[in-house]
């Protein structure tokens, strides 16, 4: 699964900030925390107390293995801008690769929800007019999200292309 | 200056546009105004909705305008909501002329103007008169094709020649619509219910009562697609191909050279043993019809709705000129993937354009022409992971056709990887610098 062998040359992979990772332990910690609460509550009174600790150990396990493939799936992000194209990877079990050429994005946007902006991150939404190829990164630093929504932007107008 | 003054669209036009509801309030009234059955009273309801309708439909077509403003269309509508539409022509993909039974019936016609982009609208001049429509069709498309004011006015002169490639005969038409998926479905439909009509009426009756609805569904979709396609005639035209169809509501429209997105042509199982094919066109733009005239519905336009391999190629040779041969299939191991589509999976490609196959029970061939390609894409699931395999998709605009290279051999999709989009970008550059040479410099043009 050498992604950089699609791409026949060199190129320099950018990953998201490492507080990514952070947001997502902690989204997938306080998921977790829920759902075991609401799942031994509910179990614990309508059917038996052993049945609420069973399925608040059963919620906890599978935070436990979700925490696992976290890592693995937040070093499987990554971007790259090459000179005519900008390149986006992910999944772990679906992997993507999208080559999107700048004179093909009609807009960038960059999100930031509640949590995303309390840890400073922002997420940038590459929009082409194909429905299907809408590319996006998470988890970049607001400045890292600034620069590259305004470099494609800029790349985006001198190399546009008409439909 | 190309301006014009502001115009009104014709009078009967909320006539025509009530569709339907005009001739269901015709249907309803006239023997209610000549029965004596009924009390005056709710005569005069009647007549007071009817005129209330009127006056509204008045009060639409009064505070409707258009007008032609250097390179664009403006429509200005609504009373209470003014809504200022504003339609660049340099963005023009195509203009449809849509002419509904009821606008055949006092000689109007729609004009459409589909427009690019991801958000691409439709302006509609709903209607006008049938005799103005053609000129101004033929003036809207010239100043698309960025004829200068002056000029514009001289190219209207002349109606261009049209040249017939295809008619597709009425019989041919049936026949498919008999063998295709709605018309098996309609079949079985029809058989069931003799069937129990034949063991018990009552039965028969019960059912017709219960499943109305569906059976009037499925009548409604074979109807439809009996009437769009009839009498499917394709032309040559300066302005690219002419699409005329339709038995009760008429559309004409007009694909122009180098606007094809994508094309598709689909094999429906039953229609193999035939050699029959249906082609259809991806063109951007989307298309929200109402009301009567409805023209075909979504964004692919079909070109051929039933015909041999041979016609659909000859209108190929037109829509995308330099195909590569679909040859290449994916490596054997890929049946453990894809076991029931692996015969139909093939690819190819040149240096302007990517051709796969795929389907389970029909082929769907699609063309995608290198410079309309938005991004391309690989994607490799854990199956295909374990078989070194993966994905390479080629978008197009919208959601509507696009190639996919299905399990093709990991070396394979890095090269295409690398290839495609370096291709893709010569591809551009060609086409934007003469947008029109790619379509003309077909052989025999």
């Amino acid at each position: 699964m050498d992604a950089a062998g699609a791409t026949g040359e060199h190129v320099t992979w950018r990953t998201p900030d490492r507080r990514l990772l952070t947001l997502r332990r902690l989204e997938v910690a306080g998921g977790t925390v829920l759902a075991a609460v609401a799942a031994g509550l509910l179990l614990g009174v309508v059917v038996a107390a052993w049945a609420g600790v069973a399925a608040a150990v059963a919620a906890v396990v599978v935070g436990l293995v979700v925490e696992r493939v976290l890592g693995r799936r937040f070093s499987a992000w990554g971007y790259a801008e090459r000179e005519d194209d900008l390149l986006v990877r992910r999944g772990v079990l679906v992997y993507r690769l999208s080559v999107v050429p700048y004179g093909r994005m009609q807009y960038i946007d960059v999100r930031a929800g509640p949590f995303e902006r309390s840890f400073g991150l922002a997420t940038v939404h590459m929009h082409t007019a194909a429905a299907a190829s809408d590319a996006r990164i998470p988890g970049l630093t607001r400045e890292e999200a600034a620069r590259l929504r305004d470099r494609l932007a800029e790349l985006g107008e001198s190399r546009a292309a008409g439909l | 200056m190309t301006d014009t003054p502001w115009q009104r669209l014709h009078p009967l036009s909320p006539v025509v546009r009530g569709g339907r509801g005009t001739i269901a309030i015709v249907i309803v009234l006239l023997p209610a105004l000549f029965r004596g059955d009924r009390t005056p009273i709710e005569v005069y309801i009647q007549i007071g909705v009817v005129a209330l309708l009127m006056v509204l439909g008045f009060v639409s077509w009064l505070v409707t305008r258009w007008r032609i403003a250097d390179d664009d269309v403006l429509i200005e509508t609504g009373l209470i909501r003014r809504r200022s539409l504003r339609f660049p022509l340099s963005q023009l993909q195509s203009v449809d002329v849509v002419r509904p039974g009821l606008a055949r019936l006092f000689r109007v016609a729609e004009l459409r103007l589909r427009m690019g982009g991801s958000t691409g609208n439709t302006g509609r001049l709903a209607y006008l008169p049938e005799a103005e429509v053609e000129p101004l069709r033929e003036r809207l498309l010239a100043l698309a094709r960025g004829a200068t004011p002056a000029s514009s006015a001289a190219t209207v002169a002349p109606t261009p020649v049209e040249s017939n490639l295809l008619v597709v005969p009425t019989r041919r038409l049936v026949a498919s619509i008999l063998v295709s998926d709605v018309g098996l479905f309609a079949e079985a439909v029809t058989v069931a219910l003799i069937v129990t009509a034949v063991l018990s009426t009552s039965a028969a009756e019960s059912v017709i009562r219960g499943g109305l609805v569906w059976i009037i569904g499925v009548a409604t979709l074979v109807w439809r697609r009996f009437n769009q396609e009839y009498h499917l005639t394709v032309a040559e035209s300066p302005d690219g191909l002419r699409v005329h169809s339709g038995l009760i509501a008429l559309t004409a429209e007009t694909i122009r050279p180098g606007r094809v997105q994508a094309v598709r042509m689909v094999e429906p199982m039953l229609w193999r043993q035939f050699g029959w094919c249906r082609l259809e066109v991806d063109v951007a733009g989307h298309q929200r019809s109402k009301g009567e005239g409805q023209a075909q519905r979504g964004r692919l336009r079909t070109v051929l709705p039933v015909g041999s391999r041979a016609l659909a190629e000859e209108l190929l040779e037109r829509l995308v000129p330099d195909r590569p041969v679909v040859d290449s299939p994916p490596p054997q191991r890929a049946r453990w993937k894809s076991p029931l589509r692996y015969r139909m999976l093939r690819a190819g490609r040149n240096s302007t354009c990517v051709v796969t196959t795929s389907g389970r029970l029909r082929r769907v061939t699609c063309w995608v022409p290198l410079e309309k390609a938005q991004s391309f894409r690989e994607v490799q699931g854990p199956l295909q992971r374990r078989l070194q395999l993966a994905t390479v998709h080629v978008d197009t605009v919208g959601r509507g056709v696009r190639a996919v290279l299905r399990d093709r051999d990991l070396e394979e999709v890095d090269r295409v990887l690398a290839e495609l989009p370096v291709l893709a970008r010569a591809a551009r550059r060609r086409y934007a610098a003469e947008p029109a040479a790619i379509v003309a410099s077909r052989p025999g043009a």
